[in-house]
């Protein structure tokens, strides 16, 4: 990426995306797009390859063909600066991948001031604000092993909010979670989705996608089987493969394999 | 008749108490105590021994473990992140420089480079130049992989964590990775530390002059010196305890302090056990 992003919300356009591990393939020629500020969900059973697909976005896996471009720079260019185009991708981890030897407020400032190069009183100020956002303000100086699951995503959510990214990607994020904590983390996208920022979110929740969700994307053996407004996929899937998928997830008495 | 559990064991602590006692009966009785005194226990002869034993030997033997040490540390990081590098002949060059100096004695490369290289390249170096980088090559190779086991027990997601935020590699690897594997391999490079402490005394295969002697050399100097037998060496054997000691005790502590600090205090109960445990182990 010659420059740096300059939307407070990017677009994601992703074009003929492929990924194999080996003879694996993963990703069997992926096409999607996200505008700026929109919320989409990827759903979709396990191995299906959602996950790989969000972590082609920010190149933790690299694509072995195709095209992304995040707010119009192609990331899959390969003179890209990839440390450049991830400052302003936000990710958020199924494990939250907390920094255990810093503080809460060390987690959310310490790339702001190595990578970004802010002032220190300055990145505490902003990492501040953001943790007043998630509602921890007041375990900005605890460590991430004296808190909470549902606390410490919060805490992963504000950790990349804190580096102002356009765009966030969220990888099963609740899904490592109690169930009584699921609620904190998933109002707090709410909000975020609300404020306008772009969200590609990997998730089960079939409830969060319905309402927050402007697009659902449903995913299975590693290619898009169908996409659209969430209430006419998950309200009215049209495939075969989604309904029996969604029949599986929304039936209470059918045993629900979760994935990963 | 059939015993019963609790007498079963009265009688198992019956007869391991005899074994132990009848052992300790054996060696006071046959051993040959005025000799053993004699040839081992003549502190009233070794005054002469004092203080220099401490002032040069023990000094000596620090000084060397602390160079050898500080020079094993910095080629054993090197080699530990040439082992975990993904440019494959790094990994060899390092695997080959691992398996060749663990497998070989360190005072074979002690003499092969103390007295090997003035013969080959005509070095003039001080003997303590020698001791520090023949120990030193010798140490890096344990101290490669206790260092490559540290990096890598940091779980993968840290890694992606720090490079998601924008983090180039090797600030990761600073910022993020280093701190934790520190914590992490602090007791085993402890234990590293009392190993080549106590292989400093191998130094004395170079061959040295009085004031460069350490601890090893002093007690086996003092033997023809003072008629006091082995004592000089009982006197070294004490000095290095009194070093290493109080390092194993260090060791243990800081094993003790990372277990609790895995343990978080106010218990996170909902974590599953793929979350948090492997994450701060």
């Amino acid at each position: 990426m010659s420059q740096p992003l300059q939307t407070a919300a990017a677009g994601v356009h992703i074009a003929g995306l492929r990924k194999a591990y080996g003879d694996n393939e993963v990703l069997k020629g992926i096409s999607l797009d996200v505008s700026p500020g929109e919320v989409v969900c990827l759903i979709g059973p396990s191995g299906s390859g959602k996950s790989t697909l969000l972590r082609c976005i920010n190149l933790l896996e690299q694509p072995n063909d195709g095209i992304i471009e995040v707010g119009g720079y192609a990331v899959t260019d390969p003179d890209v600066d990839v440390d450049q185009m991830r400052r302003h991708v936000g990710m958020v981890f199924q494990q939250f991948n907390l920094f255990p030897h810093l503080t809460v407020l060390g987690n959310c400032t310490v790339s702001q001031v190595k990578v970004l190069k802010r002032p220190k009183a300055e990145a505490e100020s902003i990492a501040r604000a953001e943790l007043e956002s998630v509602g921890l303000g007041h375990l900005a100086h605890r460590y991430p092993g004296e808190l909470s699951g549902g606390q410490q995503q919060r805490v992963a959510i504000a950790r990349a909010l804190s580096m102002n990214p356009s765009l966030m990607l969220f990888d099963e994020p609740t899904s490592a979670l109690d169930p009584e904590t699921v609620g904190d983390v998933l109002a707090i996208m709410r909000k975020l989705a609300q404020a306008g920022m772009t969200m590609v979110v990997v998730t089960h929740e079939m409830g969060f996608a319905k309402e927050v969700a402007d697009k659902v994307v449903f995913m299975d053996g590693g290619v898009v089987v169908e996409q659209g407004p969430a209430a006419a996929v998950i309200g009215n899937p049209q495939e075969a493969r989604t309904k029996d998928f969604l029949r599986r997830v929304l039936d209470p008495n059918h045993v629900v394999v979760e994935e990963d | 008749m059939s015993m019963t559990p609790r007498q079963k064991a009265r009688i198992s602590q019956g007869i391991q108490i005899g074994v132990f006692a009848l052992v300790i009966l054996l060696v006071v009785f046959l051993a040959n105590w005025p000799l053993i005194i004699d040839s081992f226990f003549r502190f009233d002869k070794i005054g002469g021994m004092f203080p220099e034993v401490i002032l040069t030997g023990l000094k000596n033997t620090l000084f060397y473990t602390l160079t050898s040490f500080a020079f094993g540390l910095i080629l054993g990081l090197i080699l530990a992140l040439m082992k975990t590098a993904s440019f494959a002949p790094y990994r060899w060059l390092a695997t080959t420089y691992i398996e060749f100096f663990r497998g070989i004695p360190a005072i074979l490369v002690l003499v092969a480079f103390g007295l090997g290289m003035p013969l080959a390249f005509g070095t003039q170096w001080p003997q303590w130049v020698n001791v520090t980088v023949a120990l030193g090559l010798s140490s890096a190779a344990y101290i490669a992989e206790t260092l490559r086991a540290g990096l890598q027990a940091v779980p993968k997601g840290q890694m992606e964590a720090a490079r998601s935020l924008g983090m180039p590699h090797w600030r990761a690897m600073i910022t993020i990775v280093i701190p934790q594997a520190f914590k992490i391999v602090l007791p085993p490079l402890t234990n590293e530390f009392i190993l080549l402490t106590k292989d400093t005394s191998l130094a004395y295969i170079l061959g040295m002059m009085i004031t460069q002697y350490e601890l090893t050399s002093f007690g086996r100097n003092g033997i023809t010196e003072y008629g006091a037998g082995m004592t000089p060496l009982i006197v070294a054997g004490a000095l290095y305890l009194v070093v290493t000691l109080p390092l194993s005790f260090l060791a243990r502590w800081f094993e003790k302090r990372s277990s609790q600090v895995s343990r978080p205090r106010k218990a996170a109960k909902s974590l599953t056990p793929s979350a948090g445990t492997t994450q701060e182990a």
